[in-house]
């Protein structure tokens, strides 16, 4: 064997680097770069449709959401000409459109642009041009046990003031089998941030003033802040400080929530009984306030754009005017039924009988996303849009720093004052090395 | 301890094989009727062996390099040592103490002008880099316990160190070079920060498939246990049969 050494590590060193040769990459095809969520997913299944149709091959990219951010920013800045289109979201639309790095979507009249709910829209556009189609939206909302609230003698109204919220969470407190409520505490700026912007609106405040100074040490920040950090800290369960999304999908799933405040879309799922222990004891109401509705629940959209620089640019557009179409929800319909259908971006769909029956949750969502304006999420004026966050580049930095500060709080480590101070440092030193004053 | 060690993958074995209501269940379920279906919807939504014949291709490439580049550089260091030998192994192993991420932007930007991005061999040649310190080390340990005598004796009758280092050296560190290679693969398998921010649709490995199963909206627990156990499966298998050679390689000399 031993004479043989040699050959045997040539061989196998060469059958190693044969492998690896590159593999040229097929430039006749679409990349989409994605998320994995259960809409995405059920594209990616459609999209056979859209091949046959058109002949064009489309290649898809699942990334997690933080991932997805980094390598299209990545890309899109360095234009590595990765992706052909790209899953943006409703902060970086407004913001890359604006700076030339997306195609303006101009579909023909069959496409109906008209139709798309003009919150999502507007959001999605810069200087009146569209550059990303919404592929789904949302907004937030109250999900609560209705069996529970009723049993407690309570009710829960739309947009109740979040006293009454209170009140509730202590009525239906009852750990370990069901906590009062559940709320985002997981750092993040799409986190936990997403959801404290919504309630410090409510509370009167904003992220910035007309001269673009960080407004964290205002008292308006203090209050909702302090509000949140008891009102989650006495009625919400163990850990909040580590729970976003996901984490308090599984716990309410389980039936372990009252209570929760999040994304309109936990709606399809919470009330779906494959996934949900509880499906069939949830009701529906709009966000809570202090002292303005305005903010008071955020806009969120999942939407496909068209990277400037692409060499597929039309297809690509093809693709985006499929997957955003009437047609295509109607597909989706007619695979999965009405339940299924990707929400929040079309008029129509709400105006679908078929739609209305199969989803309990739709006249709520309607309503939560026609009711934010990210042009007008402030009790003050400001110089920005966006609800739960500010369409500034700055924004994410600022955000991830508030979000660890505020999770922080919530487990106990700082105080909540501490952290509002070293989220107001964070967000002005951020603000001055960009040069905004 | 080995049940303490097993745990994990046990537990991991266990959920994908339960639905996603299962594997969020509190307290966690032990039985339960087990389901295949996280498994089909694996191969339904995404090409399972194509991310394997990726991961293959280029966890043994990358080691391919590795190698090539190693064994030259640990003999040379074993036999002839200077004096700044010592400290350039340490050197060499502190590049490992680098957070990968902060040379993202200049490797991403060199891949790119070559036009390499999503392609197996960039992924090799970066595995083979950033294995090649601990590949280096541990051969050089191996090297060292070659008698000098052997080597000297060697070069009475290889005119050529290249010659030296394949009839001599290559066989008396068989056990130890096939450990090292061994150890290699397994590293540049499990490697995920490259794969994931390299790759897109052509080169992605088992790592970037794993990682794609997480979900910013939705239960996925199940899901990515089940393509979990998938993309450990074919290692595990490997390291199951060379278990006797990787721990001949790794404890040679250790008794001396």
């Amino acid at each position: 064997m031993k004479n043989n050494t040699g050959k045997q590590m040539l061989a196998a060193t060469v059958s190693s680097l044969l492998a690896i040769a590159p593999v040229t990459g097929a430039f006749a095809d679409l990349t989409i770069a994605t998320v994995n969520n259960g809409h995405m997913i059920e594209m990616q299944k459609l999209t056979k449709h859209f091949e046959d149709k058109t002949g064009i091959k489309v290649n898809w990219v699942t990334l997690e959401e933080g991932v997805l951010r980094q390598r299209v920013t990545t890309d899109i800045s360095t234009k590595g000409g990765q992706f052909d289109i790209m899953t943006i979201g409703m902060y970086e639309a407004p913001i890359w459109g604006a700076k030339g790095w997306l195609e303006e979507l101009d579909f023909g009249a069959a496409y109906d642009v008209d139709d798309i709910l003009p919150a999502m829209r507007g959001g999605l556009s810069a200087d009146g041009k569209l550059y990303a189609a919404p592929f789904y939206g949302e907004s937030s909302m109250i999900m609560y046990r209705k069996d529970l609230v009723d049993r407690a003698g309570m009710e829960m109204p739309d947009n109740p003031s979040w006293g009454h919220v209170r009140d509730v969470a202590a009525a239906i407190h009852n750990p370990p089998n069901v906590y009062g409520v559940c709320l985002r505490g997981k750092p993040g700026w799409g986190d936990n941030m997403a959801f404290i912007t919504t309630v410090a609106n409510s509370f009167g405040a904003r992220w910035f003033d007309e001269e673009w100074k960080p407004q964290l040490d205002s008292p308006a920040w203090n209050h909702a802040v302090s509000f949140y950090v008891d009102l989650l800290g006495t009625y919400g369960p163990p850990g909040s400080s580590s729970n976003s999304f996901n984490e308090i999908l599984a716990l309410y799933n389980e039936g372990k929530c009252g209570m929760w405040i999040d994304a309109t879309i936990a709606a399809s799922f919470i009330t779906d009984p494959k996934q949900s222990k509880v499906a069939d004891k949830i009701a529906f109401a709009q966000s809570p306030i202090a002292v303005t509705k305005r903010g008071a629940n955020w806009l969120w959209a999942w939407a496909l754009a068209v990277p400037a620089g692409t060499k597929q640019a039309a297809d690509a557009k093809r693709f985006i005017e499929w997957a955003t179409s009437k047609e295509y929800i109607e597909l989706v319909a007619e695979n999965n039924g009405w339940g299924s259908v990707p929400t929040g971006t079309r008029s129509s769909t709400y105006a679908n009988r078929n739609f209305l029956q199969a989803a309990s949750f739709a006249d709520a969502e309607l309503k939560a996303i026609l009711s934010a304006d990210p042009s007008n999420s402030t009790l003050d004026p400001t110089p920005y849009t966006g609800v739960q966050f500010a369409s500034i580049p700055e924004f994410q930095a600022i955000g991830v720093e508030a979000g660890k500060q505020m999770s922080a709080a919530l487990a106990g480590n700082i105080s909540v004052e501490e952290a509002l101070a070293n989220a107001q440092n964070a967000a002005d030193r951020e603000m001055r090395k960009a040069g905004y004053y | 301890m080995g049940l303490v060690y097993f745990f994990p993958i046990l537990w991991m074995f266990l959920t994908s094989l339960k639905t996603e209501l299962q594997a969020i269940a509190i307290p966690p379920l032990l039985f339960f009727e087990p389901t295949f279906e996280n498994f089909t919807l694996i191969q339904e939504r995404s090409d399972y062996f194509k991310h394997a014949l990726n991961s293959v291709a280029t966890s043994f490439g990358g080691t391919a390099i590795a190698m090539a580049l190693a064994i030259p550089a640990a003999y040379a260091m074993a036999t002839a040592p200077g004096r700044w030998t010592k400290d350039l192994l340490l050197w060499m192993l502190s590049t490992k103490m680098l957070p990968a991420v902060g040379v993202l932007m200049p490797i991403y930007l060199i891949v790119q002008k070559l036009g390499l991005l999503d392609t197996r061999l960039a992924l090799a040649v970066i595995f083979a880099m950033v294995n090649l310190p601990i590949v280096v080390w541990m051969l050089f340990s191996y090297f060292r316990e070659i008698p000098a005598e052997v080597v000297e004796a060697s070069r009475i009758d290889c005119r050529r160190t290249r010659d030296t280092i394949r009839h001599v050296v290559v066989p008396l560190g068989w056990g130890g070079i096939a450990s090292t290679a061994l150890l290699s693969v397994v590293l540049c398998w499990n490697e995920a920060f490259w794969s994931i921010n390299l790759t897109a649709a052509d080169a992605g490995t088992l790592a970037a498939l794993v990682a794609s199963f997480s979900s910013p909206e939705g239960l996925f627990w199940a899901k990515v246990s089940a393509v979990s156990v998938l993309a450990c499966a074919p290692i595990m298998v490997l390291g199951w049969f060379c278990q006797k050679q990787l721990v001949q390689g790794l404890t040679f000399g250790a008794v001396k």
